[in-house]
């Protein structure tokens, strides 16, 4: 009968659970899904992880390639983020060229990692002017319940912090580059931004981490990257319906809340890597 | 500089522009009814010269300038400058069309170039930003298309573009529950906040964060940022922009009070 009802009428099945503040799966409203992470699975990327949001999987590989400088940079390398929301993740994806919602993500992460600063450009570069490290992180979706957002970010840091780049030295006599496969460093790695998402319903209820018929439901959305010093990289808030400061400054403090759970989850799985 | 403006006043007040008897009035009008020419201009008086911290740029308004689109307008902010048409409520694809209420569309074309991913982000915030507005219910299985194209850029391009949809918006006579406007605010490297940044500013500035307001309450109803700042920073810029938003709602319910008085 519940399932009958869920069907007709979502957003009022929606709303019985919301009077309760509590949601359909069980959580509280301020409560995030079980979050895994799984790093270094891809043995042919440089660096990899598999993110878990619940339901939601994402995984990022990041490949490292030479490139020249960018000429009015010659000390800066790339970093270059790609999301893909394949057909196999969603119904609602087509396959073709990337639709809107992959564009949107693509730049959303593109904005973090410039705006966070995560890895320096200058620590990319191999020789001035002559060559440079390009990073290709790819983040594939391979299963879109809600919060993609939250997802992509994570996987992005921890495959960062999995990425060991081979020491390369240029040959002064036929100035090739040669690199030393047997000598491999990890990137330094300055500031840990984590993503929280929050869906906003019936322009007054705010929850955290919406699942994929949340989002659905939900009148607007609101995304919070915050680094470890309590510093904003990016309010990402795409139209919906209004918030007040107030609000706002609710959503912060459970940002600040999520950026320590994730930061101990983090630690937790480098330390378990370190040992190889 | 007023050329003339259209006398369809009446039409407007059912919120709803009728098309095939719109330009009857302006025949009356000092004969003036060459294409285009029923255009109504509007300057904005507002903070002429830009004192350190909270001043906008000189902003003017134009609308109903285009004779295609079912409402169009033009918003200058100093030097930046973009286009607007809005086409709707028309007929909408079928793969497109939602049952109960209207599609809305945004194409932002940059001035240069191909649209790209940045102008598809972009694309996605106006859009959001006037669904939210947007009294689609209204008009189910529509669609609403809002077309930009960016004619100046120099600087807080994405508030300018804003903007001049919502006048876009308001000139074709889409029912909206709000007016939006739209604020860009510019944090330097030691903390001065700068509301309605040059591109130059915006380039040497720490951080730049656009916020969009609606006018009934002030609420925030787009955000969008670059760089690094912090919390207090954020409450800080939020308040200059709702204060700044006031000038642009009253430019606006000026502009439109001097366009369908009778005078």
């Amino acid at each position: 009968m519940a399932a009958g009802f869920k069907t007709v009428e979502p957003l009022e099945y929606y709303r019985r659970f919301l009077k309760e503040n509590c949601r359909p799966d069980g959580r509280e409203l301020g409560e995030f899904r079980t979050t895994t992470v799984n790093i270094g699975s891809i043995s042919t990327a440089d660096g990899s992880a598999l993110v878990k949001l619940g339901n939601t999987t994402v995984i990022c590989g990041i490949k490292a390639e030479f490139a020249a400088p960018p000429a009015d940079a010659p000390d800066k390398g790339y970093v270059v983020p790609n999301v893909d929301l394949p057909p196999l993740c969603s119904s609602r994806f087509r396959s073709g060229p990337p639709g809107e919602e992959a564009q949107v993500a693509s730049q959303f992460i593109a904005d973090v990692i410039e705006n966070s600063r995560i890895i320096q450009k200058e620590d990319l570069c191999i020789s001035p002017g002559k060559l440079a490290w390009v990073l290709y992180c790819d983040l594939i979706c391979l299963d879109y319940d809600g919060n993609i957002l939250d997802a992509c970010t994570f996987a992005l840091l921890a495959a960062l912090k999995n990425v060991q780049l081979p020491e390369v030295t240029i040959n002064e006599e036929t100035a090739l580059a040669e690199v030393n496969l047997k000598k491999k460093s990890y990137l330094n790695i300055r500031t840990h931004p984590v993503a929280t998402s929050f869906a906003v319903f019936d322009d007054t209820l705010l929850i955290v981490d919406p699942t994929g018929e949340e989002e659905h439901l939900a009148t607007g959305t609101l995304t919070v990257v915050m680094d470890e010093e309590g510093k904003l990289c990016c309010l990402h808030k795409p139209g919906g319906s209004g918030l007040t400061g107030a609000k706002l400054q609710d959503c912060m403090s459970r940002a600040v809340t999520r950026h320590k759970e994730v930061k101990k989850l983090m630690d937790e799985v480098i330390k378990s890597m370190k040992p190889k | 500089m007023r050329t003339g403006y259209a006398t369809c006043a009446q039409a407007h007040s059912a919120g709803r522009k009728r098309r095939s008897g719109l330009h009857v009035g302006s025949g009356t009008m000092e004969g003036v009814v060459a294409a285009g020419a029923n255009a109504h201009a509007d300057t904005g008086t507002e903070c002429r010269s830009r004192g350190p911290g909270c001043s906008l740029r000189h902003f003017a308004c134009e609308q109903n300038l285009l004779s295609r689109p079912d409402g169009s307008a033009s918003f200058l902010q100093g030097d930046t400058s973009v286009l607007a048409g809005v086409y709707g409520p028309a007929e909408v694809k079928v793969s497109k069309e939602i049952f109960n209420k209207a599609t809305l569309e945004v194409i932002l074309r940059p001035k240069i170039g191909l649209p790209g991913v940045a102008e598809r982000n972009r694309e996605r915030m106006i859009r959001n930003t006037c669904e939210a507005v947007v009294l689609g219910a209204l008009h189910p299985r529509t669609s609403i298309t809002v077309v930009l194209q960016i004619v100046s850029d120099a600087g807080s391009l994405l508030a300018c573009c804003l903007n001049a949809a919502c006048m876009a918006l308001v000139d074709a006579g889409v029912p909206m529950r709000a007016l939006f406007c739209g604020v860009t605010c510019a944090l330097d490297s030691d903390g001065t906040l700068v509301l309605d940044p040059t591109a130059k500013q915006e380039k040497e500035a720490r951080a730049v964060l656009t916020f969009a307001l609606d006018s009934v309450d002030r609420k925030l109803l787009m955000s969008t940022t670059k760089g690094l700042y912090s919390d207090a920073e954020l409450q800080q810029c939020l308040a200059a922009a709702q204060t700044a938003s006031q000038h642009v709602f009253r430019f606006y319910r000026d502009s439109l009070l001097r366009r369908y008085s009778k005078s």
